[in-house]
Formats: structure tokens, C-alpha cells, sequence
């Protein structure tokens, strides 16, 4: 059964109509990639699914049943994690900090709830382990590289076990090494299960991991289709406009 | 085999060198610790050219005098890391003054006096925090606005009168805010007390972890599950909270309270708290640095006093305090970028 599935979603903002009857079918353990220019609508498609705004109009269903979100608690609560665009972390805590903001680790004395830093602190370090980074559990974000923005990011959505991870762009600030690492990450998450989806503008990126690739133009899907029946001039020309629909 | 012992002792020397090297540096790189430091050198210089200085009767009057302004400088500091600003401090100590003032002259006890006196300022935080969280209005708008109408209220409220006779319980009443413990003046043992507490809260409370990340970056404390609506209430609750727990000690040490308790009273708590390293754009802040920041601007006002110079001059030093410490802040924090 599909994971998600999103029926003729539709975003306005306001006269900018920023989704057009968008369907996708997202199956367990699936890796899609996301694809289209820049303001397609691709962020605003993955904030609706991740519970940031409702969408205008369409119908959203997890494991075959309506869901309607409000808060992005609630889309987390069920199964859905997401690494934004823009990271939205907090300069000035530690990584283990952010890693673990609205979902921090406590324990009693007596009848005190205190933060269990040690805990947190460890656990943060495992996780940059298993993502082969070498950010440090302990230092602030504000001092970060891009790459260990993204890995702190990345490894906010480790914390739980997501049915389904999105991930806006997560290899437009890195470096190459990183970028491996990243691809690396996304097909262990696809090894244990978990279906992802990958917006990125980087085809060789897209056709390395993913097996499926859907493609946004202005709103509008205009492709969706096994990764194996199609090419990256294909994708190309499909997010240019050159090629109408496939 | 060899290879592992060796990337371990690596590890383990990349470890302990950051953390010792980090503890210091993370200590000296504070602005509590230089104007720790300045603190120190200022009553060194003024114990050795001044004889009344450094006497016991002018540190007790010292303590405690910046006791006061450090006890709303630790709310202000919560206020200040969210990214707000509270400047009704000064105004909600004169309504709560008067609130307990009020009650205990009509002859309740001393906990009805209390409580008149907390709820009455935490109610006035509670409008601020409730129309700054769910309005997103300016804090500067709103608590200007809560400034006027809490001064306005104590008016009101007195209209107009002193009052000086506190009923039953006046005794204990002067002797909790007028008299001192081991040496040191009561509202001094608050202040160290609520200090821990607030080093407590912002280290090893979610609550506190919630202040400062809503202060880092609010769209991402709010995305990632931080009720942060209700953190905002509760940071201005709880400065509006400290200025009424100043309030009751500073009437009980007065002996008396008019309407005008506390005015201008947010100017120096202000100073204080970004003296002591409160970041007027948010996101980081120390409770230490209240304390710290408070005495640093008590013992300069003192020590403008003993050295004759006209304390007209005060408002021009405090005002001049609070625009270099922000000028400091600023390029501090353009050099660690
Ligand atoms: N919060 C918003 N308010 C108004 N317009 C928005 C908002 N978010 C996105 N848009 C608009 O929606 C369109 C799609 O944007 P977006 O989803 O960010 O594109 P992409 O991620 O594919 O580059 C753009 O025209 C953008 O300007
Ligand atoms: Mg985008």
C-alpha cells in the first residue's frame, strides 16, 4: 500500500497559483525524486506534506486514510520527517541541541524534569557516526560548515523512525565528499525501509539514487515515471519546457 | 591494530584537547567574565582612593542596592535571549508595590500582601506576553504601552496616597525586605537564590532550552514542535513575576510606597542585563550576567557619588552604558563571524 498519496493537490498564494492538481503515489521504501526549475512549486509541494500549510484544495491520505495537518508536529507524529530548504536550525545552540529541539531528552529527580544533556549529547554522536560526519555533538551551529548544517539537519530526522523522509535540496550547499555521503545516507534509508523524496537539482544526483523521478513545471506535474525509462536529457528538457509531458 | 590504537589516541587528544581548551575559552569568551573583570578593577581602583569605598556599610548598601535592579535584570535577561524587550518593569513594580502595600495597610496578612502584590504583576505580564505571542506586535509597542497603563493603575489604585502602616504583619513585612541574614542584606539572599534558580532553568530546563531557540531562529523553533506562543507568555509572566518579587522587598525595605515606585526603574534594569551580556537581537543572554551587569552599574553610579560628581550626570552615564555595551555586542559578534 502506498505510504502517501496526494490527490489533485492544489497551493494558491494568494493570484500565484504555486500547484495545479498535483497527484503522487508514494510507495513503502520508495526513493522519487522531485525535480523542476526554480519555483515550480517543488518546496511549497513537500511543506503541504510535511504539514507547514494546508494545501487550497486535494486530498491527502497515509496508509490509505485522510489526513488533514496543521502544525508539522502532526505530519512528524505520523511518520513524516523533513529537512528544509534553509535547514531552520537555531544559530545559537549546539548541534545536539538542534538535533533534538521539541523533543528533548529528560529525566526526573524526585519530582524535577531536567534535560538530560549526556544522553542527547550521545545519542547525537552515534547518529554523525552513522552519517560518516564529523560534526561534533557539542559545537554551536553558528560556527558551522554548510556541510555539517546539512548533516545536523539530516540527522533531526534520525531521531524517530519516519515512514517517509523529504528532503528539500539537501546537496545545494555541500561539498562533493558530502554530497557521497548524503546519496550514501539516502539509499541506507531506503536499505531499512524508509520511502524518501529527493528535491534536487542535480541530475546525476537523482539518477543515482532514486527509482522513480517526478517533474513539476509551473505547478503542474508533467512527468512521473521510473527512472530506468527515462534519461537525464529527458528530465532536462521536461523541466526547461522543450518537452511538454512524458 | 596498530592502526586503531593510534587513530584511538588521536581521538582521544582531539577530544580532551577541544574540551579543556573549550571550557576556558568558552568562560573568558562570555561578557559576564570581562565585566567580571572590569567589576574587579573598578573596586580596586575605587578601594584605594576612596576610604568609604570598600567599607562594610557601603558594600551592604551596595548589595543590596543593586540586589533589586539584579532580581529584574534576571527577567529581563529572558525577555531579552526570546528577542523581546519588557519596559514596563519599572511601572508593574509600582503597581504591585501598591498592591501590596494596599492590602496589607487594610489589614490582611502578610501572604494575602504577597500574593496581591506577584499576582497583580504577573497579570500585567501575562497581557504583554498574550498580546506580543498571539498579535505578533512589537514588544517595544506592547510593554510601552503596558509602562503607561501599569503606572496609571497604581494611581488608580492609591489614588494617590503613600502608605506606611502595613497592618498586622508589618514587622515581618520590613524585616524580610529592610533587614539582613549572615551579613548580607535579604533581598541580596534572593537575588543569589533566584540566580540559581534561573542558571538552573536556562541550562537544564526545556523551558529554558525553548527561550533560546525561539531567540536563534523562531520559524525553526515553532517548525520543530516549540510551543513557542507559550514560552513568549510565559518569559514576559516571568519578568513581569521578578519585577513584583523587587517590588515587595524594595517596599518592605522603604518602609513606605507611592504610586511612583520604580520609575525610570526599566533604564538601568535594562543596561544591567546587556551589560551582563544580553543580546538585544536574541539568543543568548546569561543569568550571571545579571548580577554581574547590575553591580557593575550600581558601583558606578556609587562611585560617581563618592567622587562628588553631580548625580544629574547619572541618566547621561547610564544611557551612555547601554549604547556602548550593544556597540560591543556588535562588533564582538562581527569578529567571531
Ligand atoms: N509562503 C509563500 N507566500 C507566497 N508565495 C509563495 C510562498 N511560498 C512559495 N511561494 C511561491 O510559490 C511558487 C513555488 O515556490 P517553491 O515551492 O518555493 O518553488 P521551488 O521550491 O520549486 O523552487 C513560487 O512562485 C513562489 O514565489
Ligand atoms: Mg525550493
Amino acid at each position: 500500500m502506498a505510504v502517501l498519496e496526494l490527490r489533485r493537490i492544489s497551493k494558491s498564494f494568494g493570484a500565484i497559483r504555486a500547484l495545479e492538481a498535483v497527484d503522487l503515489t508514494i510507495g513503502g521504501g520508495e526513493v522519487i525524486g522531485l525535480m523542476g526549475d526554480n519555483g515550480a512549486g517543488k518546496s511549497t509541494l513537500v511543506k503541504i506534506i510535511a504539514g507547514n500549510f494546508p494545501p487550497t484544495s486535494g486530498a491527502m491520505l497515509i496508509d490509505g486514510a485522510e489526513v488533514h495537518f496543521s502544525k508539522p508536529i502532526e505530519a512528524r507524529r505520523r511518520g513524516i520527517e523533513i529537512v528544509y530548504q534553509d535547514l531552520a536550525l537555531c544559530d545559537n545552540l549546539t548541534a545536539a541541541a538542534n538535533v533534538f529541539l521539541g523533543r528533548e531528552v529528560k529525566r526526573w529527580f524526585g519530582p524535577i524534569r531536567y534535560l538530560d544533556h549526556k544522553s542527547m549529547y550521545d545519542r547525537t554522536a552515534e547518529i554523525f557516526s552513522e552519517l560518516k560526519s564529523e560534526t561534533r555533538p557539542r559545537d554551536v551551529v553558528r560556527r558551522m560548515s554548510g556541510g555539517q548544517r546539512q548533516a545536523v539537519a539530516i540527522a533531526r530526522t534520525r531521531l524517530s523512525d519516519p515512514k517517509l523522509v523529504l528532503m528539500d535540496e539537501p546537496t545545494a550547499a555541500i561539498s562533493v565528499r558530502q554530497v557521497a555521503e548524503v546519496l550514501d545516507l539516502i539509499r541506507r534509508l531506503k536499505e531499512t525501509g524508509h520511502a524518501v523524496v529527493l528535491i534536487s537539482h542535480r541530475m546525476p544526483d537523482v539518477f543515482a539514487v532514486c527509482e522513480r523521478v517526478a517533474v513539476l513545471r509551473r505547478g503542474r506535474k508533467v512527468a512521473d515515471k521510473p527512472i530506468t525509462d527515462s534519461s537525464p536529457e529527458e528530465v532536462t528538457a521536461l523541466i526547461t519546457g522543450a518537452l511538454h509531458e512524458a | 591494530m596498530t592502526e586503531s590504537a593510534e587513530r584511538r589516541t588521536a581521538d582521544v587528544s582531539d577530544v580532551t584537547g577541544q574540551q579543556s581548551e573549550g571550557g576556558l575559552q568558552r568562560i573568558v569568551n562570555t561578557q559576564p567574565f570581562w565585566v567580571l573583570v572590569a567589576l574587579i578593577i573598578i573596586c580596586i581602583f575605587m578601594g584605594t582612593i576612596s576610604d568609604t569605598f570598600l567599607s562594610e556599610r557601603n558594600l551592604f548598601t551596595t548589595t543590596r542596592n543593586f540586589a533589586f535592579m539584579a532580581i529584574v535584570a534576571l527577567g529581563m535577561t529572558t525577555v531579552i535571549v526570546t528577542g523581546g524587550i519588557d519596559l514596563s518593569v519599572g511601572s508593574v513594580m509600582g503597581l504591585s508595590g501598591i498592591m501590596a502595600g494596599i492590602t496589607l495597610a487594610a489589614g490582611y496578612p502578610l501572604w494575602f500582601g504577597l500574593g496581591a502584590c506577584l499576582l497583580s504583576a504577573m497579570a500585567a505580564g501575562a497581557v504583554n506576553g498574550f498580546i506580543i505571542a498571539y498579535f505578533r506586535m512589537s514588544p517595544f509597542v506592547v510593554t510601552l504601552g503596558m509602562l503607561a497603563i501599569a503606572r496609571s493603575l497604581a494611581l488608580v489604585v492609591s489614588n494617590n496616597r503613600m502608605f506606611y502602616e502595613f497592618g498586622p504583619d508589618q514587622p515581618l513585612f520590613l524585616a524580610i525586605g529592610g533587614g539582613r541574614t549572615f551579613g548580607l542584606a535579604n533581598p541580596v539572599w534572593a537575588l543569589i537564590v533566584l540566580t540559581l534558580i534561573f542558571m538552573w532553568l536556562y541550562r537544564y530546563s526545556t523551558w529554558g532550552r525553548y527561550v533560546f531557540a525561539i531567540g536563534g531562529n523562531y520559524e525553526a523553533a515553532k517548525l520543530s514542535g516549540v510551543p513557542v506562543e507559550r514560552v513568549i507568555v510565559s518569559v514576559y509572566v516571568v519578568s513581569s513575576l521578578m519585577a513584583g518579587i523587587a517590588s515587595f522587598l524594595m517596599v518592605g525595605w522603604l518602609g513606605s510606597v507611592t504610586n511612583a515606585l520604580g520609575q525610570t526603574y526599566e533604564l538601568q534594569v535594562i543596561a544591567a542585563t546587556v551589560i551582563g551580556g544580553a543580546n538585544l537581537m536574541g539568543g543568548s543572554g546569561y543569568a550571571i550576567g545579571a548580577p554581574i551587569g547590575a553591580a557593575l552599574v550600581e558601583v558606578i553610579r556609587n562611585s560617581l557619588l563618592l567622587a562628588g560628581v553631580d548625580p544629574y550626570w547619572q541618566g547621561t552615564f547610564l544611557g551612555g552604558f547601554i549604547i556602548l555595551a550593544v556597540l560591543l555586542e556588535r562588533i564582538r559578534g562581527r569578529r567571531s563571524e
